[in-house]
């Protein structure tokens, strides 16, 4: 479903994502777990069109997604890792609108929308606008809205980010349902180990921009000799104080952008 | 078309929820109204003009919309600074339908706005010279409201921030306001005010809508629809162009 070659991408003299190479099979959950600054966004906004690669091949669902965008964004729904919803506008107002921008026929848009609002706990609160609701709401909303146009692969990333552990048990809960009901393809990524294992059938770890390993839990913890998850972490990549210098890292960058304006 | 409808149907509903910004954004104009329009009726009136009232009503409704149509192209910030601009952008409809939909919603909302001034310039007292004049006053009043909502577009996509936006306001959208002849009359001004002037799209804007309501003509007719259009089709490519160029 999904296949990836050699993806590499540039900013300037910086490289986010080294030569990254893996293939996603239909109906499959498969996660990326890496540090703040590894690269995971930078490869989701590759694979969905939001950002060209500076070399490699993308394959989604047999076609190149930078060559047919529009066949491409048709096939995948994503969820940003930064909110993306019309918080003036009602959870029900702000399906109706991904339903129409992705040609979903107005029948099918209502019954889809009744069914996915239901499905994700917003049913009784389909007319309040979205500015009232909470992260876990959003964050469900959100969810709901990707797999409006019944997508064959759903990406997210960092889905979980800032929600309390009851609202991320509850999200992946109904991530998996769907995996299994409608067989959607999941791409997801995360820096949390125990949901990467829990969710995921397979994993691969990314650090510096580069995919260390990859393969199911087992696999990992297998290869590196280690009993948990955390443990072939550490093993593939070295101290965990690496997630503490990307964010101030990250954090100089901004810093540099606000003294160039 | 489903896009352009479904955008065009969001600003509208914006429009109509925001209920405070409606209020205060009908309040600046009718404050001008009633400040200019005392404070300088007398003066006006002396110099052998007739009602600054007259003259004037035309200006606050350009004004109005023109407030209104680059306001609501630059609050494309908010969709991006609130991440929804990126729900728009990966969708499966071109950037072009996209801009498009949003430039005529917020053209409509302009529309909309210069129409409730009007009302206000009515109850005040304003009279057009002829109530059959009133299609012809709509015409200005969509061009400008689409050449401005195209500019809006344009500024909304290249703008990043709040400093921007100042920016835009202060040294762009009010001098475009004040070089427009909406104030004051344009004859016998220095050369380089004429100059101004004729830069200057909204003048052309004004002197149709005043025209059409007064019949005071400062260009001719003609010329203010041909320098309107043509502004217009060269805001809307700007737009559309700034508008692909967007990066999430
Ligand atoms: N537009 C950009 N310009 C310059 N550097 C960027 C840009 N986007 C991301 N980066 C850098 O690329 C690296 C990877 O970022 P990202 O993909 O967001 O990481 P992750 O999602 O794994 O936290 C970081 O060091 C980040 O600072
Ligand atoms: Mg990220």
């Amino acid at each position: 479903m999904i296949s990836v070659r050699n993806l590499v991408r540039r900013f300037g003299d910086f490289t986010a994502v080294k030569e990254i190479s893996f293939d996603v099979a239909q109906g499959e959950i498969f996660a990326f777990l890496g540090p703040n600054g590894a690269g995971k966004s930078t490869t989701i906004k590759m694979l969905t069109t939001l950002l060209r690669p500076t070399s490699g091949a993308i394959q989604l669902d047999g076609m190149d997604p930078n060559v047919h965008q529009k066949e491409a964004r048709q096939r995948f729904g994503i969820v940003f890792q930064d909110p993306s919803l019309d918080q003036e506008q009602t959870a029900w107002e702000n399906m109706e609108l991904h339903g129409v921008l992705y040609h979903v026929p107005r029948k099918v848009r209502a019954t889809r929308i009744v069914f996915l609002l239901k499905t994700f706990e917003l049913w009784d609160r389909k007319d309040s606008l979205v500015k009232t609701f909470s992260g876990g709401m959003k964050r469900r909303l959100e969810i709901a809205r990707g797999l409006l146009h019944t997508p064959k692969i759903l990406f997210l990333d960092e889905p979980t980010l800032g929600l309390d552990p009851q609202s991320r048990n509850q999200l992946w809960t109904h991530v998996k349902a769907l995996n299994e009901t409608e067989k959607t393809t999941v791409f997801l990524t995360t820096h949390y180990m125990d949901e990467a294992e829990k969710v995921a059938h397979r994993i691969a770890i990314m650090d510096h921009g580069a995919i260390v390993a990859q393969g199911t839990a087992a696999e990992l913890k297998q290869q590196t000799s280690t009993d948990s998850l955390e443990a072939a972490f550490l093993a593939l990549t070295g101290s965990s104080l690496r997630n503490e210098s990307a964010d101030a890292k990250a954090g100089l960058r901004q810093m540099a952008q606000m003294w160039r304006r | 078309m489903g896009a352009i409808y479904i955008l065009w149907l969001r600003e509208l509903k914006r429009y109509v929820r925001s209920r405070v910004q409606v209020v205060a954004s009908l309040a600046q104009p009718c404050l001008y109204l009633f400040a200019f329009g005392f404070g300088f009726g007398a003066v006006f009136r002396q110099a052998g003009r007739g009602s600054y009232l007259q003259f004037m009503a035309p200006g606050v409704v350009a004004m109005t919309v023109l407030f209104s149509a680059v306001f609501s192209g630059i609050a494309m910030l908010w969709d991006r600074q609130f991440g929804f601009l990126k729900e728009t952008l990966v969708a499966p409809v071109s950037r072009l339908q996209i801009m498009i939909g949003r430039t005529l919603g917020g053209a409509t909302v302009a529309i909309i706005q210069g129409t409730i001034v009007l009302c206000v310039c009515l109850l005040a007292g304003f009279r057009p010279q002829s109530w059959l004049a009133l299609p012809g006053a709509f015409l200005f009043l969509f061009l400008i409201a689409l050449v401005f909502a195209a500019l809006g577009t344009a500024l909304g996509s290249a703008i990043k921030d709040m400093q921007g936006f100042q920016i835009v306001m202060n040294f762009l959208v009010m001098p475009i306001y004040f070089l427009s002849g909406a104030l004051f009359p344009l004859d016998n001004q220095k050369i380089g005010m004429r100059i101004a002037n004729q830069i200057d799209p909204l003048s052309y804007g004004v002197d149709g809508l005043r025209g059409m309501l007064t019949n005071v003509w400062h260009f001719t007719p003609s010329t203010n629809l041909m320098v309107l259009t043509v502004v217009a089709g060269a805001f809307l490519l700007l737009g559309a162009y700034l508008f692909s160029k967007i990066e999430v």
